[in-house]
């Protein structure tokens, strides 16, 4: 392939920059004439339109690639993603209508000094919402002083009464979460949302880098990419650490909603991944207060479910009456401490868009520390201040429903008609707790490749936390790309795609090529 | 392992066997009727293509109405009736991707490949041609996974239960092929031209891939006796009713054995007895009574060999699990 026409890895750096400019004359002619450069933040060039140091190599293997092969790369991904069946379902088409997850083949590269303190501002704020969880849930300390409004908490629809006294192991509530993160205009990472119940996409951060490694491996081998693949192995630890006491070998299974859930494929991976069984609602049986499972050879007990089914739907008998998904007897069982759900139940209390702008404050108040990670500025429709300035502005700003998720129930602004306007101004003066407002981001831009070339589209970072016996961030995480052009929405059911992400040592300039030397 | 899951393993299986069976059936007659003396072709097709019908157990929405091309197109790709191969090979897969986490990867993207492959071709293909080109893809494909699935999953308890699936199917599918065809011997079609026999015979063995096996234990020389004999009792032949009752049996003790339950006697002794009718008797017993009613007992036991594996291993009680554990 194509890649051998490079020479060796190292030559091109030694001659230093005005190389690359001069071999990339031509290429920035033809696939970058459409790369726009303006007021956001480019993950790939500076302000001037200079490379940025942990990118060059990237932007200098494009170079010299011809764009057939550049074109052939991605035929190779689809079709891929195709064969091993990595698909999401889309609702409300034909039934069973099957995608393929839109996937970028130019990665996002990540410095490790950056990636070090997302790293630790993340730790940081999941360790501080667990310690919220747990005083929630029992004394209400930081209720108490006054630091959270009770009326914020209790009006919260995702706040769970039936979890009030109740104890889980290591008091961890949050196992499992995927934190969205933007990097705003001053290069800055900030947290736009947690995602505390069951957040998804990391078997697309997992496969997507088997692909990459398949499809660039000259590339690869050229950074030094910190390796994601342990995140598996990583998440049964996790899972085994928080089992009942006196379960010293748990069985542990994934509960998924089932096959016609969107994320059915990644439920899959990863119990197969973690070599334990996946199984849905109708595998259990609850008898005693224990849980088990139907087996060929009877029933068995489980200890630890690592669960993919929203709050709402577990327990027909004690939430909704109606779910088909859950187990009937699940809550209780789980209220006698016979099994351990991950995530526990009444973690969306600490997701929830109200409550996240206490976040930083409850940092403050649990870890005696200054948040790392800072929040997007956000106006509560409930204090009358913020909203009176947020009717005065809605045509700068977002709002976006406390409850909502995936995109949905939002005014963009500076897209939004006068209708539209006042369509929210109506919503939020009839029920103003159920909204929020935040400032329009310029939120940063990478390379992507597109029709005629590469250009600039918008991205978020997803990286996953575990947090059980210790704390993991694995590196990289799930870049999201909103590919239509100008478009800030990066969700996959409303025109978004992924990409791959590298966190790559920074010292990774020099230390190639020990390899090609030998 | 998870009931659920074995019953979706065993069910993936009985389609793509049934698919395969399907497939099989629709080449050979397809070959066949190219050698139909030309002056009775429409009698005998008429006759041909409805025992194929008959040998697939008169599936609904699909009837002979005098086109063989619509009729073949059909059990390849009419998504309405629930026999065509399409069918079963999206049933299959459906089954497979209820259980992904226990198949191999491996074993994943080859039956995604061929439902893919499968798709793209009720959209293309579209003349006799064509599907006289495509159908032999089906079988190297479905004969692909199976050498996949071999080769790449564990030969452990879900191994087992496709084992089972397949013999099954195969079994049951082998005995309503010979049984029809059986029947049609006391109504001969009165135009008997020369090599009639002989095609009928080939074609009989071909529908189950045993024309070379027969040759090799018989030499070329076709007789129904001998016809019936090899395909309802030869122990070494794969596609025998025999071999797939002595594989379905050892898949069953395999089982028996992993999963530990000691409460399978019943099922021990169901398919112990349809092993017994296959095992201890000789072609001439066979013939000398009424045939009909053997191949229709064996089926039946078929059956009940199924009905035993469901309430032993995935649709049991939970009252009558809880008191065992």
């Amino acid at each position: 392939m194509s890649l051998e026409r490079l020479s060796p890895a190292g030559a091109e750096m030694e001659h230093g920059q005005s190389q690359l400019f001069n071999d990339a004359e031509h290429f920035r002619n033809s696939m970058l004439r459409k790369y726009v450069l303006d007021g956001a933040y480019d993950e790939m060039f500076t302000a001037e339109g200079e490379a940025r140091a942990h990118y060059r190599r990237l932007l200098d293997m494009f170079a010299h690639m011809p764009q057939e092969e550049i074109e052939r790369c991605k035929k190779a991904a689809d079709l891929s993603f195709l064969t091993q069946g990595i698909t999401f379902t889309v609702y409300g088409e034909e039934q069973g209508t099957e995608r393929v997850f839109p996937y970028d083949v130019v990665p996002r590269v990540i410095s490790n000094t950056e990636w070090t303190h997302i790293e630790r501002g993340l730790v940081q704020r999941i360790a501080a919402l667990n310690m919220f969880l747990h005083d929630v849930y029992n004394d209400g300390r930081i209720l108490a002083d006054g630091k959270v409004p009770r009326e914020v908490v209790y009006t919260c629809r995702h706040f769970r009464r039936e979890m009030r006294g109740l104890q889980v192991p290591r008091n961890i509530y949050i196992a499992v979460s995927g934190t969205d993160l933007l990097r705003i205009q001053s290069g800055e990472f900030v947290v736009l949302e947690d995602n505390l119940r069951v957040p998804s996409g990391v078997s697309y951060m997992l496969t997507s880098r088997r692909v990459m490694k398949r499809i660039f491996p000259q590339l690869f081998r050229a950074y030094d990419v910190r390796p994601i693949e342990h995140y598996s192995q990583v998440l049964l630890a996790t899972l085994r650490s928080l089992a009942p006491e006196g379960r010293p070998e748990p069985t542990i299974v994934v509960l998924t909603p089932g096959v016609f859930n969107s994320a059915y494929f990644e439920h899959t991976y990863l119990a197969r991944q973690m070599g334990i069984e996946l199984v849905e609602g109708r595998d259990l049986v609850i008898h005693d207060n224990v849980v088990y499972m139907r087996t060929t050879a009877g029933l068995k007990r489980v200890d630890v479910i690592y669960r993919r089914v929203d709050d709402d739907f577990i327990d027909p008998l004690a939430f909704r009456a109606e779910s088909m998904l859950g187990a009937a007897g699940l809550f209780n069982a789980y209220r006698a401490g016979n099994v351990t759900l991950a995530n526990a139940f009444g973690t969306g209390l600490a997701d929830d868009k109200a409550i996240y702008a206490y976040v930083p404050e409850i940092i403050r108040y649990y870890m005696d520390e200054e948040p790392l990670l800072n929040n997007v500025e956000t106006f509560l429709m409930s204090n009358p201040v913020h909203r009176q300035h947020t009717l005065e502005n809605l045509d700068k700003l977002v709002v976006k429903a406390v409850g909502e998720s995936g995109g949905y129930g939002m005014l963009i602004g500076p897209q939004s008609t006068a209708a539209q306007r006042e369509e929210f101004r109506r919503r939020i003066e009839a029920d103003p707790r159920n909204y929020i407002a935040q400032p329009t981001l310029e939120f940063s831009r990478a390379p992507c490749l597109m029709e005629g070339g590469i250009q600039a589209r918008h991205v978020d970072l997803r990286p996953y936390i575990l947090f059980g016996d210790k704390a993991t961030v694995v590196p990289g995480g799930l870049t999201r790309v909103a590919l239509k052009e100008g478009s800030l929405v990066v969700n996959s059911s409303q025109g978004g795609g992924s990409k791959d992400t590298w966190v790559v040592n920074d010292q990774s300039e020099g230390t190639e090529d020990a390899f090609t030397r030998s | 392992m998870l009931s659920r899951v074995a019953d979706s393993l065993y069910w993936m299986s009985r389609y793509l066997e049934r698919a395969e069976h399907t497939v099989r059936l629709i080449d050979v007659n397809m070959s066949l009727m190219l050698d139909e003396a030309s002056t009775t072709a429409n009698l005998s097709l008429e006759r041909r293509w409805k025992r194929v019908l008959a040998c697939l157990g008169h599936p609904g929405q699909i009837e002979w109405n005098g086109d063989f091309y619509q009729l073949t197109h059909d059990l390849t790709f009419s998504t309405r009736s629930h026999a065509a191969i399409v069918n079963s090979i999206a049933q299959a897969r459906e089954n497979a991707r209820q259980v992904r986490d226990e198949l191999s990867s491996e074993q994943w993207q080859q039956l995604n490949r061929l439902y893919h492959s499968m798709t793209a071709a009720q959209r293309e293909v579209s003349s006799y041609n064509a599907l006289t080109n495509f159908l032999p893809t089906v079988v190297y494909d479905l004969h692909q996974f199976q050498g996949v699935t071999d080769s790449t999953m564990s030969h452990g308890e879900g191994w087992q239960f496709i084992q089972l699936g397949r013999y099954i199917e195969r079994a049951a599918a082998t005995t309503t092929l010979m049984d029809v065809y059986h029947r049609e011997r006391f109504d001969p079609p009165n135009s008997t031209s020369a090599g009639y026999e002989f095609l009928e015979g080939a074609g009989l063995l071909r529908c189950c891939s045993a024309f070379e096996a027969y040759c090799n234990a018989y030499t070329a020389d076709f007789t129904p006796e001998r016809i019936t004999e090899f395909l309802l009792l030869n122990p070494d032949f794969p596609h025998s009713v025999r071999y797939s009752v002595d594989c379905l049996r050892s898949a069953l003790m395999a089982i028996g054995s992993k999963s530990g339950l000691h409460v399978a006697d019943e099922l021990v002794r169901v398919s112990g007895r349809l092993q017994a009718s296959l095992s201890f008797v000789d072609i001439d017993d066979v013939l000398s009574q009424d045939v009909g009613a053997y191949l229709s007992n064996i089926l039946q036991q078929c059956r009940q060999v199924h009905e035993r594996v469901f309430r032993l291993y995935i649709q049991y009680s939970t009252q009558t699990a809880l008191a065992m554990n």
